[in-house]
């Protein structure tokens, strides 16, 4: 292990990086790569896999039952990341705008539930909104209500279930960004006679465009796949992609048609991160035309 | 504090309602998980002696304890080798490594399961261990990676100039500066395999149930109380982690 083999006066360890890199292309890279080439086969009976060249996993998509669940998940991605962008941005902007100790002390307060077991959120949450969860008992206890407010077991649940467990992931970009942000910018728009919307379109959202981005993608990403929310506060009837892939693998023993599945989510995750990138990049080249 | 208050008072006030929307919840769960039983620890005893609960909680230490000293012994020695690394394959490399990080969790665990599979590795402790410690090692790489830029590197030319070995000046010089961010990120890896779910789910066995998991199908048959119990000592292992780690970092910085 001695690194004086480099011969070199400044301490590189090139080498290091073997054990890392092969241990990657063992759990991620090959694996990925089979269900690349899973996604274009044929399935036998049994789940038997055949090796014979398939596109029929990826039109199948598009069959009006699957078509509907992919849409449904697109949906609800885009309905999660939306209201968790709305109410996260304002959170974020006074963060970042407190004194130094109020800040440190709000930034904990959100990376407390953003460290905490998702499943235990879940079930925490369900203790509050749940048939016989606090607020139907409080509720029920005053005599404002008879009958349990369904919050659980339906859209409603599914909703709230995704922007509580997100959530966190809007806040914490948001504020990454925002704290860098020169304030005095906007102080600037007032005095030259903006108002309030304006400022905040013109001037706060472009300027913290990188961790707008960053967020959303943080949130659309895996509330497109999910599954364990809908299971655990949807109702029966709750299908989305994450419920489809999870079952092509594991009920049906469809790996074609779930590695399909898998390769678009993939993808789709592959061209947001671009996107991201490009765009800090952009950011990055803005900031140092200044 | 009041002066940044009076200033924007409809922000504050809406953050408050915000984190009180975070966190009355896990406030419920606390407090839930001390009710109704005949003493005030009834229900964690009852979670700490159920048999199921236990197994459960000892899959999640022995995978947290084996994917943390996987995951940091790569992501340390990655760092390392990044730190001054500069060649044409490095965007390469570079998106091999944040690969986990971009990959939606439930298609990497479900590529995991399908090669574990095809290579015929049984899934259960071991597999779920491999798979932790995959996801695990870019966090490790970003930790120490940002720890190491901080380093002035005269200190190293210091040291070879007095005539140390690069071997020499790792251990003595290199490594004690870096063995802060070594410790957080190895916390920081347990609390990551500790709290997985999807992960565990798709590359785990019969057998190999880790607590997040155990929650999960307990929580599908309803709830129980010792269930708030082994729920809330989660989350408070948690928040002490948490903690410590903040500590740790604010150690480091002064």
């Amino acid at each position: 292990m001695s690194s004086e083999a480099t011969g070199k006066p400044s301490r590189n360890f090139p080498f290091l990086i073997l054990p890392t890199l092969v241990w990657y292309v063992l759990f991620l890279v090959i694996p990925l790569s089979f269900i690349f080439v899973f996604s274009f086969l044929h399935k036998g009976d049994f789940g038997r896999i055949e090796y014979v060249f398939d596109i029929s996993n990826y039109s199948r998509v598009f069959e009006y039952l699957y078509f509907k669940m992919v849409m449904r998940s697109v949906f609800l991605a885009f309905f999660t990341t939306a209201t968790c962008f709305v109410l996260a941005f304002p959170l974020a902007y006074v963060m970042a705008r407190s004194p130094k100790s109020l800040k440190n002390a709000l930034l904990g307060l959100v990376i407390v539930p953003f460290w905490t077991n998702f499943v235990i959120r879940v079930y925490a949450l369900k203790l509050v909104i749940g048939d016989s969860g606090i607020i139907n008992k409080t509720l029920m206890g005053l005599g404002i209500i008879a009958e349990p407010i369904a919050m659980t077991h339906n859209l409603v649940g599914v909703g709230i279930g995704m922007i509580y467990n997100y959530l966190p992931f809007m806040i914490l970009p948001l504020y990454v960004t925002l704290e860098k942000f020169d304030f005095t910018l906007l102080d600037a728009a007032y005095d030259l006679g903006a108002n309030r919307f304006h400022t905040l379109i013109k001037i706060l959202l472009p300027l913290s465009l990188s961790g707008v981005v960053t967020g959303c993608i943080f949130v659309f990403i895996p509330a497109f796949g999910e599954f364990v929310i809908p299971d655990l506060l949807g109702g029966s009837q709750s299908m989305y992609v994450g419920n489809l892939i999870t079952e092509a693998f594991l009920k049906n023993h469809d790996w074609p048609f779930g590695s399909a599945l898998s390769s678009i989510l993939v993808l789709m995750s592959m061209i947001a991160f671009l996107f991201t990138s490009s765009g800090a990049m952009l950011r990055g080249q803005k900031a140092g035309g200044h | 504090m009041w002066k940044a208050f009076r200033e924007r008072p409809t922000f504050y006030i809406y953050a408050l309602f915000l984190l009180g929307f975070l966190y009355i919840p896990l406030i419920a769960l606390s407090v839930v998980s001390f009710q109704g039983g005949p003493t005030f620890f009834h229900w964690y005893e009852k979670a700490f002696s159920d048999p199921q609960l236990i197994h459960a909680l000892n899959n999640s230490v022995l995978i947290g304890i084996g994917s943390t000293t996987i995951a940091t012994t790569l992501g340390t020695m990655a760092a390392l080798a990044l730190r001054k690394m500069n060649f044409k394959g490095m965007a390469f490399v570079d998106s091999i490594l944040n690969l986990p990080l971009v990959l939606p969790e439930i298609v990497m665990g479900l590529s995991m399961l399908v090669w574990f599979a095809f290579v015929n590795i049984t899934l259960g402790l071991v597999s779920v261990t491999l798979a932790h410690a995959t996801f695990c090692s870019p966090y490790v790489i970003l930790m120490i990676s940002a720890r190491l830029q901080g380093i002035d590197p005269l200190l190293e030319e210091a040291a070879a100039d007095l005539g140390a070995t690069p071997w020499t000046t790792f251990w003595r010089i290199l490594f004690p500066l870096i063995l802060p961010a070594v410790v957080s990120s190895a916390l920081l890896a347990f609390t990551l395999s500790f709290d997985d779910f999807l992960i565990t789910f798709f590359t785990g066995g019969v057998d190999s149930d880790t607590l997040p998991v155990r929650i999960y199908s307990m929580m599908r048959f309803g709830i129980k109380p010792e269930m708030n119990a082994i729920s809330a000592a989660v989350l408070f292992f948690t928040l002490a982690t948490v903690l410590v780690i903040s500590r740790l970092k604010q150690d480091d910085s002064n």
